[in-house]
């Protein structure tokens, strides 16, 4: 009687499937509840692993709930890579889908903030842009090709999203607004930090990241958001670090 | 960046830990008996930020033995090589003392199960799991130690004793072997058979680290022991005595102290390390 690496796999995250014959006890009887300690290890430590990585959701939808959907993540979703630190991609998609969560439309956006706070703590490391840089003729500026910093995120909502994150991490702020926000993630040094992004910041960001020059990106933010405003948008960016040096040498 | 090639070509016989982030500034300020650290391999495998600043300045104080959890050496299939990759690529800066894995499986398909599976000891999956060594030591371009799982079952199928099957794959392969005395403590209650014949039929000359570290109690459906393997709680005395039992007959070797789960405030995993120490070093 032997038991495949399939079968063994089939009943981990399916507790109604039957326990593989062929495992045993010390006595040769059936394994019974010593296979579950595998069952239970695989499941609590996905679980574990997506309540540390969505502090934002497990918040707004308390332990409870955010136990109950983890389980039926983790067994639509289990993991495909060994880095579990990334573990949880489809979290958002996957939300978005439950309909008894329908009343609460921006859980999927706040899940991406989880996600985008967890991938900016990991990005890599980089040399942001010293203001002093950009010190130009102004015709040069217009052409010039600024790169997000490696850790730099930026999420655009048609929810509170920055105000929901503030107003379940902050003692006493403020309550959400009914306003779409767009939101910068940052990593000054090693913390990721969410920022609130003016309008037309985040067209105007994501155009750079595309590689569109100073100029080009500006006219993209206009297009996007008709009151653009370009210098703040910029000390936005430079205050917290969200631009690369435009030196080639970047050796830390 | 410092070249630290050379640093430790090989681990202390000496206290280590497991080392949980929260213990940066106090390990950095009061090591007590601690000379190693070892770390957990996927963690340390994103682009940049905080872990790998700690790992970095860790290194240039510690000697460090990585020691991985995804490779899915026990596996049917091969180990994943972007896996592989990935730890290349981290053994190859930081240059640590040791690199270890263990006798399990984790990855099946395109899935990663995020624990440690046990498997049958059989002709053919001895002649596999050798061969995934040969594949991770040529991939690595170092000798690697394979440590016992704890086991809460057997399969029917096994032909093996566990200790043989290591002591077979170690000749096969040249590899060392990690022997986790908390997992011997652990599959010896749980499958019915005494710790120190375990330990006394292990080939301890080929042992380059061991383990020790806490587990939960729990029962299987007939009411007898069932030890879980939890990392969550200080060693137990009969777990230390298999250690000093363990070590009488191999002399020293770096032991690690494992923490995990509910992890605690760093006085109470330095004493743990004191604890170790002590054994290592008995008072004259």
């Amino acid at each position: 009687m032997t038991v495949t690496e399939a079968q063994f796999r089939e009943a981990l995250l399916d507790p109604d499937a039957p326990v593989p014959a062929g495992l045993v006890s010390a006595t040769g009887a059936p394994a019974g509840a010593r296979y579950s300690v595998y069952r239970n290890n695989v499941t609590v430590s996905l679980c574990q692993a997506l309540a540390t990585a969505f502090p934002l959701v497990a918040k707004l939808l308390g332990p409870e709930n955010f136990a109950g959907l983890s389980k039926l993540y983790v067994r639509q979703h289990p993991p495909t890579s060994q880095l579990m630190m990334f573990y949880g991609t489809e979290f958002p998609e996957f939300l978005g889908g439950i309909a008894s969560l329908a009343h609460l439309g921006y859980l999927p956006d706040c899940a991406r903030l989880d996600l985008a706070l967890r991938q900016s703590y990991h990005a890599a490391d980089g040399v942001a842009l010293d203001p002093a840089e950009l010190q130009m003729d102004p015709a040069l500026l217009a052409g010039l090709r600024l790169a997000p910093a490696p850790a730099t995120r930026v999420l655009r909502s048609s929810w509170p999203l920055f105000d929901l994150w503030r107003y379940n991490t902050e003692a006493g702020a403020p309550k959400p607004r009914a306003v779409a926000q767009d939101v910068l993630i940052t990593r000054p040094e090693f913390d990721p930090v969410p920022v609130l992004l003016p309008a037309g910041a985040a067209a105007w960001l994501d155009a750079l990241a595309r590689g569109m020059t100073l100029g080009e990106a500006n006219d993209a933010a206009l297009r996007d958001t008709a009151d653009f405003d370009l210098s703040a948008a910029l000390s936005t960016a430079l205050q917290t670090k969200s631009l690369s040096t435009l030196k080639k040498d970047k050796t830390l | 960046m410092l070249d630290t090639s050379g640093r430790y070509d090989h681990l202390p016989d000496a206290p280590g830990v497991g080392y949980k982030p929260q213990h940066f500034t106090d390990l950095m300020r009061d090591p007590g008996p601690v000379a190693w650290l070892e770390i957990h391999a996927e963690n340390y495998m994103g682009d940049g930020g905080r872990p790998l600043a700690q790992l970095r300045a860790l290194s240039e104080i510690f000697a460090i033995s990585v020691h991985g959890v995804g490779l899915s050496i026990g596996g049917e299939a091969r180990p994943d090589p972007d896996h592989l990759a990935r730890l290349r690529h981290l053994t190859g800066w930081l240059k640590p003392s040791s690199f270890s894995e263990h006798l399990a499986w984790s990855t099946h398909g395109a899935e990663f199960m995020n624990d440690l599976l046990p498997l049958p000891y059989t002709g053919a999956t001895l002649t596999r799991v050798a061969a995934h060594i040969d594949e991770v030591q040529s991939a690595l371009g170092c000798r690697m130690l394979l440590e016992n799982p704890s086991s809460y079952l057997a399969f029917a199928e096994s032909t093996w004793s566990e200790t043989d099957f290591l002591k077979e794959l170690a000749k096969r392969t040249g590899c060392g072997l990690l022997l986790d005395i908390n997992n011997v403590f652990i599959s010896a209650t749980n499958l019915g058979y005494s710790p120190r014949e375990y330990i006394d039929a292990f080939p301890l000359d080929a042992v380059g680290e061991m383990h020790v570290g806490g587990h939960d109690e729990d029962k299987d459906d007939d009411g007898g022991p069932l030890l879980i393997d939890s990392h969550a709680k200080p060693v137990v005395d009969p777990v230390w005595a298999l250690l000093r039992h363990t070590l009488a007959a191999s002399g020293p070797k770096p032991v690690l102290v494992e923490w995990d789960n509910d992890v605690p405030d760093w006085p109470v995993l330095r004493d743990e390390a004191r604890r170790a120490s002590d054994i290592l070093q008995p008072a004259e």
